[in-house]
């Protein structure tokens, strides 16, 4: 918000990258506007983590330009990538909590850190997010090694947003979930995107969490973004890939219904 | 963006508080003695409105300031409000104003002296308990062994060699250089000490003897428990934390007979042959410094090693070498499969593998010398 109103938090150019001789990524063009999920879609090996790990800045790329929230972080110096850092949250696909803290100190981890705050508000605002994930407050005190799968991913959840984000990105957040709890977290998705009016950048196989959670779609395949849009765009496309992904097996009749009607 | 301000007046027995600006993240360090300075001013006030209309942007640390406040309030039987809350933010203070954010107490500490001889009693009982899980481990890593001997097929030949070019052939360059230098070091301060009575030449068989019967295979030893036995440990511990050795077991293996085995009997391989080279090694390194320190020349060297020891000061040494094998071999294997979860269990059962097995090689190596004094060799 420092430069005014941004419409599109994270804007990606001609995006290159390489696994050694392999090309990952070929000319990949996205943009997240603010306050929107994106959900992204694409075969396995397709690129979508590597999407996501490049912009996040784990990955060099080899080509092109990424800006966030109005920044170009090949221009930016290391204090405007520390103020970028701590406006983005991660939860990365098996939460990646540090099991050597509590729960507790995992989500605090940042805070201490960016904040400062005195000891008290930096545990009530520890807790609180705990509560807003929808866990107990005594799970503040266990270790990541004695959570279920679904609760280390509300905790993963919960320290993505330690620091209110403007961001969010989620590496498969429903994945290893049955559908009751996968249903759960997408609808714990879409009231804490509300909430907090963040915007989302989703990497996903699951359909119903696309057709739950995102606003709009993007799709990719043969290191470049095939087709982005709405769901109903993504119904009505006649590409291959998309027709057998969106109208196969998996996919549920309802929606078909739903976008019709 | 100005940081959120919080201004307050009485009207009659109730107290309007008006809050502006950023109640944010970033401002949230300045607007904590803010709240707890309302918070401990208005006492007398029997009713307490907070006016948020002017918060220009909010997120969870203002919301839960402002709760807090008026939590606070509450609990002190004084009626509280919000006022003028917008709608895109009512949201946001729904979600705050839901949790309790209340731990439940923790269970009382015991008595420190109590607590302390109880982890004293704790790790006496470990330690017992190591002991059993170190028996346990042999007695199937044997149990595993004759099962292979009798169908020798199922042997993990191919899996064994490559264990033995890591904890052997690889270690090969790191023990000579090692136990060269401790060759060397010990003739040094041998000649150094003999030369004041004229006995420069029995440093011949003092490093002869030192270094077959002792140091060579106990220098050995302790490298290798710190190379290959927390390799093992690491290994182990890993695929612990993946399911690997539950996969093996669900496909009906024996992890033992897969993953121990082959690790094992590759140490009680390697662990001689590293022993003999290292000795040969220090031998050299003492002829080396007798020669160029002492001016004790090779050929006098050699001949005086040759009366100093015997074929038996050679086999004392290495005798002890396989059993010490096996020591670091259980140990290592024990401590791999007891980790837990985290990262940090792999660190410390990795650290607890490498301080147990230099710690029971020494004391296998001092039973042995008790033993072969009390049969006067």
């Amino acid at each position: 918000m420092v430069n005014g109103p941004i419409e599109h938090v994270i804007k990606v150019r001609d995006l290159v990258v390489d696994f050694q001789s392999h090309r990952v990524l070929n000319g990949v063009n996205v943009e997240l506007n603010r306050g929107e999920v994106l959900g992204f879609v694409g075969a396995s090996g397709a690129g979508k983590s590597t999407l996501a790990r490049t912009i996040i800045g784990l990955l060099p790329k080899r080509a092109g330009t990424i800006e966030i929230l109005g920044t170009d972080i090949d221009k930016a110096d290391d204090d405007q990538r520390r103020a970028i850092d701590r406006r983005w949250g991660v939860l990365f696909q098996q939460g990646a909590l540090f099991s050597s803290l509590t729960v507790g100190k995992n989500i605090e981890f940042p805070i201490r850190e960016y904040l400062r705050l005195s000891n008290k508000l930096t545990k009530e605002i520890a807790i609180a997010k705990l509560e807003m994930v929808g866990l107990s407050p005594d799970v503040y005190r266990e270790y990541p090694s004695e959570l279920s799968g679904g609760m280390i991913k509300r905790v993963g959840l919960a320290r993505a947003l330690a620091l209110d984000p403007e961001i969010l990105f989620l590496d498969e957040p429903t994945s290893g979930l049955d559908p009751i709890s996968a249903g759960d977290f997408d609808q714990l998705i879409l009231t804490l995107q509300e909430t907090l009016g963040i915007s989302v950048f989703m990497v996903t196989h699951d359909l119903d969490s696309l057709h739950r959670v995102c606003d709009r779609i993007a799709v990719l395949g043969e290191g470049k973004i095939i087709e982005a849009g709405t769901m109903e765009r993504m119904l009505a496309s006649q590409h291959p890939w998309l027709t057998s992904y969106f109208h196969g097996a998996r996919a549920h009749a309802d929606w078909h219904v739903r976008v019709k009607g | 963006m100005a940081a959120g301000t919080l201004v307050g007046q009485a009207r009659g027995d109730g107290v309007s508080l008006t809050a502006a600006g950023s109640w944010t993240a970033e401002y949230a360090k300045s607007l904590e003695p803010l709240v707890d300075a309302a918070v401990a001013a208005r006492t007398a006030a029997r009713s307490i409105a907070i006016d948020v209309a002017q918060i220009e942007r909010i997120d969870t640390y203002g919301a839960w300031l402002i709760e807090r406040t008026l939590r606070a309030w509450s609990s002190r039987g004084v009626e509280t409000k919000i006022v003028g809350l917008p709608d895109r933010h009512r949201g946001l203070f729904e979600k705050v104003q839901a949790g309790t954010n209340k731990l439940s107490p923790l269970p009382r500490r015991q008595n420190p002296v109590i607590a302390t001889l109880e982890s004293v009693g704790r790790s006496v009982a470990l330690v017992g308990h190591d002991m059993v899980l170190i028996f346990q481990m042999g007695g199937a890593v044997v149990a595993a062994f004759l099962r292979v001997l009798m169908r020798p097929h199922t042997f993990r030949f191919t899996s064994m060699i490559n264990h033995l070019e890591r904890v052997a052939w690889n270690a090969v360059p790191i023990i000579l250089m090692i136990t060269l230098l401790i060759g060397a070091v010990i003739a040094q301060q041998g000649i150094f000490h003999f030369r004041s009575f004229g006995a420069d030449i029995y440093v011949v068989d003092m490093v002869g003897v030192l270094v077959l019967r002792e140091l060579g295979v106990v220098i050995v030893c302790i490298m290798v428990a710190g190379r290959s036995g927390s390799a093992y440990t690491a290994e182990l511990g890993s695929m612990r934390m993946r399911e690997e050795v539950d996969a093996l077991r669900t496909m009906g293996f024996d992890p033992v007979e897969v993953l121990i085995l082959p690790r094992i009997l590759a140490l009680v391989i390697a662990v001689p042959l590293l022993a003999f080279l290292g000795s040969m090694a220090a031998l050299y390194g003492g002829g080396l410094v007798a020669w160029s320190y002492g001016g004790i020349n090779p050929t006098v060297f050699i001949a005086r090693l040759r009366d100093a020891i015997s074929m038996q000061t050679f086999e004392v040494g290495m005798i002890k070498a396989p059993f010490m094998a096996l020591v670091i071999g259980l140990v290592a294997c024990v401590e791999g499969l007891q980790v837990q979860g985290s990262a940090e269990s792999l660190g410390t059962k990795t650290t607890d593998s490498v301080v147990k097995s230099i710690f029971l090689v020494i004391v296998v190596d001092s039973a042995f010398a008790v033993f072969f004094a009390s049969i006067g060799i």
